[in-house]
């Protein structure tokens, strides 16, 4: 009876969390555009998807800057991430109090911030400034899931590889870096799903000339909604949900890889 | 034993003000095995971390072959470390660890072949080449560290605790087989450990450190018969240090007689610490037989020999005998003048234990 009650209370929890993600999903198949009917079953909608030049575009867009993000601040991550590992107590603890506030920094604050910042500094609002944008908030992410990895190294593993004729950097590559690669991939893999479901800090950086899916979205919303718009946020749903599930499967393989 | 192969001058270290290593000098052969031994905090660790070159010395020199080697960077240096814990690296199978020192030097793969299948034999790990060095227990990970140092021919291995993971009946085979190793490869070892037993064991010559500073030098034979002060004779071994006055030369009193010894060369009634080791007090059932009496107010049975300790009114002596005693019954106890360690006592405490 316990146990019956404890499940459809979960049941219950979950269906409170996803019936809208559901409902989006499901009227996305919907071929009647009124949401209050079922008219059967379509794929129309994606189809008007795939024709829409605007959508294409944001699309190409959205996954270039999400592509070139992930690289740049993944690299800067990593490289943060060992240098704070190898400070002193003190600056470490600054360094990672530091990093962690633009983690829980409001998006819109971060949004308004930068786009203060490019606005002085006299870089025009558009890919660059939202490519900048994309690296700024993914960074403290990726450092956050290789500085793990990188404490659970052996303290001398480094020293090691130096006393055996390594200079540093062939240290760094043969030695460091091949084992902090599961905290590097799922670093990377946030980084991605950061940036491709970003709408406030793009919004803000975006300027006039180039436009994401979120941004597109949120423009295409305010018309009504669309329900080429429930099919896109499902394909973005969708693209989120297997990132995650890619990050997930890779720290529990991360974890076996230490026993 | 060979030339001189490493000088320190003056070496000193501190961290943020605590001076670990505090101006220390030594100099070691070649293919010496030389124990720095200590309590943890002595400054063993750190002196080995500086011929290492994984610490910058403040002050002092060290030279390798007459060269200075203060500025040379641990990759520049022809010296190799087996650490404490391995550090294997675990994402190289047993091989390519063993390999790695020689894969930097641009080795062809035929030499690195065989140099490295050599020292897996020898090292008792034949066929594990292909084995994940994280399957290995920590025995073997030892060996491969080992095997990873010595595969580079270096002419110093330094070598930071490395027996201290492993089980005691582990500890005793590799002792013994780490010796038998550098007598083989005929390289110069310098071994941390703050195990007494172990240096005594492996060592040509035994470094006892304490608090950043060198206590003494000398042969297992000299540290252990021989100790200079109070720390040594308490750190290695078990002793009776026992306050006691230089009368003249070759005699001591405490515990209200005067005792033959061997040493000489104190002022007339300098206060000095003698040491007896517990095995060197001849017990008698006659009381009237000993040079002192006393009565047993303990006894333990430690396999070989039963350990008791006795109270003769002064203080409490342990002997270790192989005859039992029983607890309450009155014992002479006599020893020997070679037995009789006379040490310079210092005005301060220099050595309590940390």
């Amino acid at each position: 009876m316990k146990k019956a009650a404890k499940r459809i209370y979960m049941g219950l929890v979950f269906l409170f969390l996803y019936a809208p993600i559901i409902l989006l999903i499901v009227y996305s198949f919907n071929s009647s555009k009124s949401r209050g009917q079922w008219g059967g079953f379509t794929l129309k909608w994606y189809a008007e998807l795939l024709q829409d030049r605007q959508i294409k575009e944001a699309l190409y867009f959205t996954i270039i800057i999400a592509v070139l993000a992930t690289i740049i601040s993944t690299i800067f991550g990593t490289l943060a991430a060992i240098g704070i590992h190898n400070m002193k107590r003190f600056p470490r603890s600054l360094s990672l109090n530091i990093n962690n506030l633009p983690v829980l920094n409001p998006d819109i604050v971060t949004g308004v911030a930068l786009m203060t910042l490019f606005i002085s500094v006299n870089i025009q609002l558009g890919f660059v400034s939202m490519l900048i944008a994309h690296i700024v908030f993914c960074t403290p992410y990726v450092i956050l899931a290789v500085l793990p990895k990188l404490r659970q190294l052996n303290r001398h593993i480094a020293e090691a590889a130096m006393d055996l004729g390594a200079k540093p950097s062939y240290a760094l590559r043969k030695v460091i870096i091949p084992q902090i690669t599961p905290g590097i991939i799922s670093g990377a893999l946030i980084a991605f799903t950061l940036s491709i479901d970003d709408f406030v800090i793009s919004f803000f950086t975006a300027g006039t000339q180039v436009t994401n899916l979120s941004i597109l979205i949120y423009s295409m919303a305010k018309r009504g909604v669309k329900p080429s718009i429930n099919a896109l946020s499902t394909i973005m749903f969708l693209t989120v949900l297997v990132l995650l599930l890619l990050i997930n499967k890779k720290s529990d393989k991360g974890e076996e890889l230490l026993l | 034993m060979g030339k001189n192969l490493i000088e320190l001058k003056n070496l000193t270290k501190s961290y943020n003000g605590v001076t670990a290593v505090d101006s220390i000098n030594m100099t070691i052969r070649e293919k010496e095995f030389v124990t720095l031994l200590g309590p943890s905090g002595c400054g063993k660790t750190t002196t080995l971390r500086m011929i290492g070159g994984f610490e910058d010395p403040d002050d002092g020199e060290i030279l390798f072959e007459g060269r200075l080697l203060n500025n040379d960077p641990p990759y520049k240096r022809n010296i190799n470390t087996v650490f404490q814990r391995y550090a294997l690296f675990p994402h190289l199978n047993v091989f390519e660890n063993v390999a790695f020192g020689l894969r930097i030097k641009k080795k062809s793969n035929e030499e690195i072949r065989l140099k490295v299948e050599k020292m897996l034999k020898m090292v008792d790990l034949e066929g594990f080449d292909k084995r994940n060095v994280d399957s290995l227990s920590g025995g073997q990970q030892q060996r491969v560290a080992i095997a990873r140092a010595l595969v580079n021919e270096p002419k110093l291995l330094l070598l930071d605790e490395p027996l201290g993971a492993l089980d005691l009946k582990l500890r005793k085979e590799m002792q013994l087989e780490l010796l038998d190793m550098q007598r083989s490869v005929g390289i110069t070892f310098i071994y941390v450990t703050h195990d007494q037993e172990e240096a005594l064991t492996m060592s040509d010559t035994i470094v006892v450190m304490n608090k950043g500073i060198i206590q003494q030098i000398g042969t297992p034979q000299d540290i252990y018969n021989e100790p200079v002060n109070r720390f040594v004779a308490d750190f290695i071994g078990e002793s009776n240090i026992i306050e006691a006055n230089m009368i003249e030369d070759f005699r001591v009193h405490f515990d209200g007689s005067d005792f033959d010894c061997i040493d000489k060369g104190f002022r007339p009634d300098e206060p000095v610490d003698v040491v007896i080791r517990p095995e060197d007090i001849y017990l008698h059932s006659n009381p009237a037989d000993g040079k002192i009496q006393g009565t047993v107010v303990s006894v333990v049975f430690k396999g070989v020999h039963y350990e008791m300790l006795i109270d003769d009114g002064n203080r409490e002596y342990m002997v270790h005998n192989t005859t039992m005693f029983p607890v309450g019954s009155s014992v002479g106890m006599n020893v020997m003048p070679a037995d009789i360690q006379v040490m310079k006592r210092k005005e301060e405490e220099p050595c309590e234990e940390e």
